[in-house]
């Protein structure tokens, strides 16, 4: 039920984002999702993309510090209150989520939401235990 | 002015036969007393009674940091720890940093020393001197002041920071002299100047700076923005503290080495030979007054050049150019000395920091700012902006708790720190002094 995430660890500086999306570009990768956290500094680029081992392996080959992650892909419905409604439950049940964006594509008549929860697996037994649908990985990735 | 008249107008040959009945002492002294120093003197095959002269001091070998590391904390000391009044040390403590050690005639020494350097630069015990060396292990601080009361002057105990209570006290106290690293004079007068303060129309009259090399534009900096004469001091911890030499206020080209206690000579760094006067070189230094921690044939690193040309002051001693540079890799950075391997070790004792780092250091407004680069690795790495930061603020914290500076850390992408052929370039100087 998890979704691997690619964190790539940038410096804040011009130049650097191209870098990643040329490399991907190359290797023909299809971008599913992204999110870009900053500091002054530096900045964490998370990926989704459709052929996981293989960004993998072209970023590491051109000299990229990363790290795969396991990350919850949601659906979460499209409209008022669809996104509060599982904030609700995760916050009652004391979960905590330390990032989370939106997926760009959507799954039917829902919005898709990427989390990140630490720990991951009693979260995601949580959202099933809600009625709340988690995406697998692979479905993700085809979208 | 002179504090000393006898001692520092000691026509040059009595000066020298002083020199080598002194010299002829320590190096008898260090041979039966310090392990190192026998060892070193066998192995060199050189016998204390074959210093006849004071040319045959070449015969000894040279001391360095990395003997005092080796012998630390105490191993160089040559009196039992029951003489000793007081300890100082570079910074560091890692193990790596430097401790020395006073008897209580080596503080009235150096004490001495220090006054000499103060009426050096016209100050008298009618003076008030604001004194914002670092108080503690430096030996800024505490020998400036020892000075400062050994000459009778009032002396305000300020140490380093709190830049606006100095200014306060600068003007309700009326300071008529101060001392402290040239960078923090500037830091003072711009902090002072900032906060509405006519800093040129304070008592004081003059500065005597040392402790970081600084060059002449920023004496004329200094002396324009306090309106006072300011003067080079030299000193370094190993061979006593501030007071090793002092520039005059009649001459004001180059420091006078105190010939009296200690013996001055100038080598090719990279061959160890000795270079007549007037040629750049490392200066060594032989201390021949002091107990606690006498030193012979010191490499002190420090680039210079001595100058035997007469003084108009009177002091027949010689005369040493300002600091050029170093001929290892030590820093100074806010008066205080850090090694890059210092640094190093801080770094590599943090679990998954690569070897690959980089200090720049520069000087933002007057102050010398360092910062760390260091390329992260996928161990070092998280996808959360909160880990990458603590791992700044724990490379910072280690880097304030074991050296003292503050330093601005910056996680860089690997392989963007230059890799150089053979020596790694560790370090980017950027200040342009």
């Amino acid at each position: 039920m998890k979704v691997k995430q690619i964190s790539i660890f940038l410096e804040n500086k011009p130049g650097s984002l191209e870098k990643v999306t040329g490399v991907l570009s190359a290797a023909a990768i299809n971008i599913r999702a992204l999110a870009l956290a900053d500091t002054s500094d530096f900045g964490i680029l998370r990926l989704i993309v459709n052929d996981v081992p293989t960004a993998r392996k072209v970023l590491q080959e051109n000299g990229f510090t990363l790290k795969c992650t396991d990350v919850v892909a949601v659906e979460v419905p499209d409209r008022p209150g669809g996104l509060h409604g599982i904030l609700s439950v995760l916050s009652r049940e004391g979960i905590n989520v330390e990032y989370m964006y939106a997926f760009i594509e959507r799954s039917g008549e829902n919005a898709i939401i990427i989390f990140r929860f630490n720990p991951t697996d009693t979260a995601i037994d949580v959202l099933l235990k809600h009625g709340f649908t988690v995406l697998p990985g692979e479905q993700v990735y085809s979208l | 002015m002179i504090y000393n008249e006898e001692a520092e107008t000691l026509p040059r040959e009595a000066l020298k036969a002083l020199q080598l009945k002194r010299l002829q002492q320590v190096v008898h002294r260090v041979y039966h007393t310090v392990g190192f120093y026998r060892r070193a003197f066998d192995q060199a095959g050189v016998d204390p009674d074959d210093i006849k002269s004071l040319d045959d001091l070449r015969k000894l070998p040279f001391t360095t940091r990395e003997d005092l590391r080796n012998n630390y904390p105490f191993g160089l000391f040559a009196v039992p720890m029951s003489n000793v009044v007081r300890l100082h040390a570079s910074s560091g403590t890692t193990g790596k940093a430097t401790v020395v050690g006073y008897t209580r005639r080596d503080i009235e020494n150096w004490s001495e020393l220090v006054a000499r350097c103060f009426t050096a630069a016209g100050i008298t015990k009618n003076d008030i001197i604001h004194n914002a060396y670092g108080y503690g292990l430096f030996t800024g601080g505490l020998g400036a002041h020892y000075g400062a009361e050994k000459l009778g002057a009032s002396v305000i105990p300020m140490s380093g920071g709190s830049t606006k209570r100095q200014i306060t006290i600068l003007q309700d106290f009326g300071p008529t002299a101060i001392c402290c690293t040239p960078s923090y004079a500037l830091t003072i007068a711009e902090a002072g100047t900032d906060l509405g303060v006519d800093m040129k129309s304070l008592k004081l009259r003059v500065g005597v700076f040392g402790a970081e090399p600084w060059s002449e534009k920023m004496r004329l900096q200094i002396e324009d923005s306090l309106n006072i004469i300011a003067l080079n001091i030299y000193g370094l911890s190993e061979v006593m503290g501030p007071g090793v030499a002092m520039e005059c206020i009649e001459g004001r080209s180059g420091m006078h080495i105190f010939e009296d206690h200690f013996i001055v000579e100038t080598i090719d760094p990279d061959t160890g030979e000795v270079l007549p006067p007037g040629e750049p070189g490392e200066l060594v230094f032989t201390t021949i007054t002091k107990e606690a921690f006498p030193l012979v044939r010191y490499r002190s690193r420090d680039i210079s050049r001595i100058s035997t040309d007469f003084c108009r002051c009177g002091r027949t001693f010689v005369k040493m150019d300002r600091v050029s540079g170093r001929s290892d890799d030590m820093l100074i950075i806010r008066g205080v000395n850090v090694f890059p391997s210092q640094i190093e070790s801080i770094l590599m004792g943090i679990e998954g920091v690569e070897p690959h780092y980089q200090l720049v250091v520069d000087r933002v407004d007057t102050l010398d700012t360092l910062e760390i680069q260091v390329e992260v690795s996928e161990t070092l790495f998280s996808d959360e902006v909160k880990e990458l930061q603590n791992l700044e603020k724990r490379i910072k914290k280690d880097i304030k708790d074991y050296l003292g500076i503050t330093a601005q850390v910056k996680l860089v992408e690997p392989k963007t720190i230059q890799r150089s052929e053979g020596k790694a370039t560790r370090v980017l100087d950027k200040r342009n002094i």
